[in-house]
C-alpha cells in the first residue's frame, strides 16, 4: 500500500467489524519534532490479551476462510520501516487505540494520500459509525466530526450527492488551509 | 472553504426531494474491502461508485464496503445483487466502474469483459 490512509481504511474496517460507535482518527504532522504520527481509537469490543498479542502476526487472523492477515502487521512493518514504531492497546468491551508512529522525512515514510477517499468510505458505512478525524500540522488543526455533520443535515443522508461533494471538499481544502497558513 | 452553511444550503435543497427508500429493495453494490482489495486498488472503485451513484440519483441502488471472499489475486472484486442473481466483477478499475455503472445499473446488461469467469487463476 502506497498511501499511509489506505493503512487507515484497512486498520478502520477492524473498528467496524468490532461494532465501533465512534472512530477517532488523529494525525499530527510535526515538521519541528520530525514525526509523522496516526492514532486511531474505536470504542468497540477490543480484544483480550492473548489475541491483543497475536494480531500483529501476518498468521493470526480471526477469518476461518484462510490463515493469513495482513492488515495490522502491514501498517506495523510500515512505520518500523520510517524507523518508527506501532504500539497497539485494547481492552475487552472497551475499545482498541493504534499508535503508529513515522519519523517524518524518512524515505520510506509513505505520504498520506487520498485522505479523503477513506474517510467518505468509512463515513458511508452502513451503521451509521460516528468518525472524528482531527488533522494536527505543526501547531495548526483541522477537525471534521460526523455528529456535528449529522446535526446540520437534520435527516438529509450522507448518501445525498451534493453532501458527499461538500464532505470531500470540506476535508481537502481543510487540510490544505492549515498547511498553507503555516507556510507563510 | 467550504463551510457548514454551504452544507445547510445543500440540505435545504435536498429536503425537497428526500424519499423513503427500503434497505433492501432493489440492486446492492458489493465491493471487496479488506486488506487484498485496498492494496488492489478498491478504495478508487468504491469511490467512483458511490459518486456516480449519488450523481445519477439512483437511489434504490446502495453501495456496501465488505471483507475479502478469498479470491485475493483476482481483486478489486465487486458484486452486483439484484434479486435472485449475483454477479461477480474481477479486477475492477476505475474505467471498469464507469462501465458496470452504465451498461449494467443503468443499462440492465451484464459486462461481460469483467466477470469472474473471464479469469483462469
Amino acid at each position: 500500500m502506497n498511501e499511509l490512509s489506505l493503512h487507515i481504511l484497512d486498520i478502520c474496517q477492524n473498528s467496524i467489524k468490532a461494532n465501533a460507535g465512534l472512530i477517532q482518527i488523529i494525525i499530527t504532522d510535526s515538521v519541528i519534532d520530525n514525526i509523522f504520527k496516526i492514532k486511531i481509537i474505536d470504542n468497540g469490543f477490543g480484544m483480550d490479551k492473548k489475541t491483543l498479542s497475536e494480531v500483529s502476526d501476518p498468521f493470526f487472523t480471526t477469518r476461518t476462510t484462510r490463515k493469513v492477515g495482513l492488515g495490522v502487521s502491514l501498517f506495523k512493518m510500515a512505520a518500523e520501516m520510517s524507523s518508527g514504531n506501532f504500539k497497539i492497546s485494547s481492552t475487552k468491551n472497551k475499545g482498541t487505540t493504534i499508535i503508529a508512529t513515522f519519523q517524518r522525512d524518512h524515505i520510506n515514510r509513505a505520504p498520506l494520500g487520498n485522505i479523503e477517499e477513506t474517510l467518505i468510505i468509512l463515513i458511508l458505512n452502513e451503521k451509521n459509525i460516528n468518525i472524528y478525524y482531527e488533522h494536527n500540522y505543526n501547531n495548526k488543526k483541522y477537525i471534521f466530526d460526523t455528529r456535528e455533520v449529522r446535526n446540520a443535515l437534520e435527516g438529509i443522508p450522507f448518501t445525498d450527492y451534493n453532501v458527499i461533494l461538500w464532505i470531500k471538499n470540506n476535508i481537502k481544502e481543510g487540510i490544505i488551509n492549515i498547511q498553507k497558513e503555516e507556510s507563510v | 472553504m467550504k463551510s457548514l452553511d454551504d452544507l445547510k444550503k445543500i440540505r435545504d435543497a435536498a429536503q425537497s426531494k428526500v424519499q423513503m427508500r427500503g434497505k433492501n429493495e432493489g440492486i446492492r453494490v458489493l465491493v471487496g474491502m479488506a486488506t487484498c482489495g485496498i492494496s488492489a486498488g478498491a478504495r478508487p472503485v468504491m469511490n467512483k461508485f458511490v459518486e456516480k451513484i449519488a450523481e445519477y440519483n439512483l437511489d434504490k441502488i446502495t453501495v456496501t464496503p465488505v471483507g475479502c471472499i478469498g479470491e485475493c489475486a483476482i481483486e478489486p472484486i465487486v458484486e452486483i445483487l439484484q434479486g435472485e442473481n449475483r454477479t461477480t466483477y474481477c479486477r475492477v478499475d476505475v474505467e471498469a466502474t464507469e462501465r458496470i455503472i452504465k451498461e449494467h445499473l443503468i443499462g440492465g446488461k451484464v459486462v461481460s469483459d469483467y466477470v469472474i469467469g473471464k479469469y483462469r487463476l
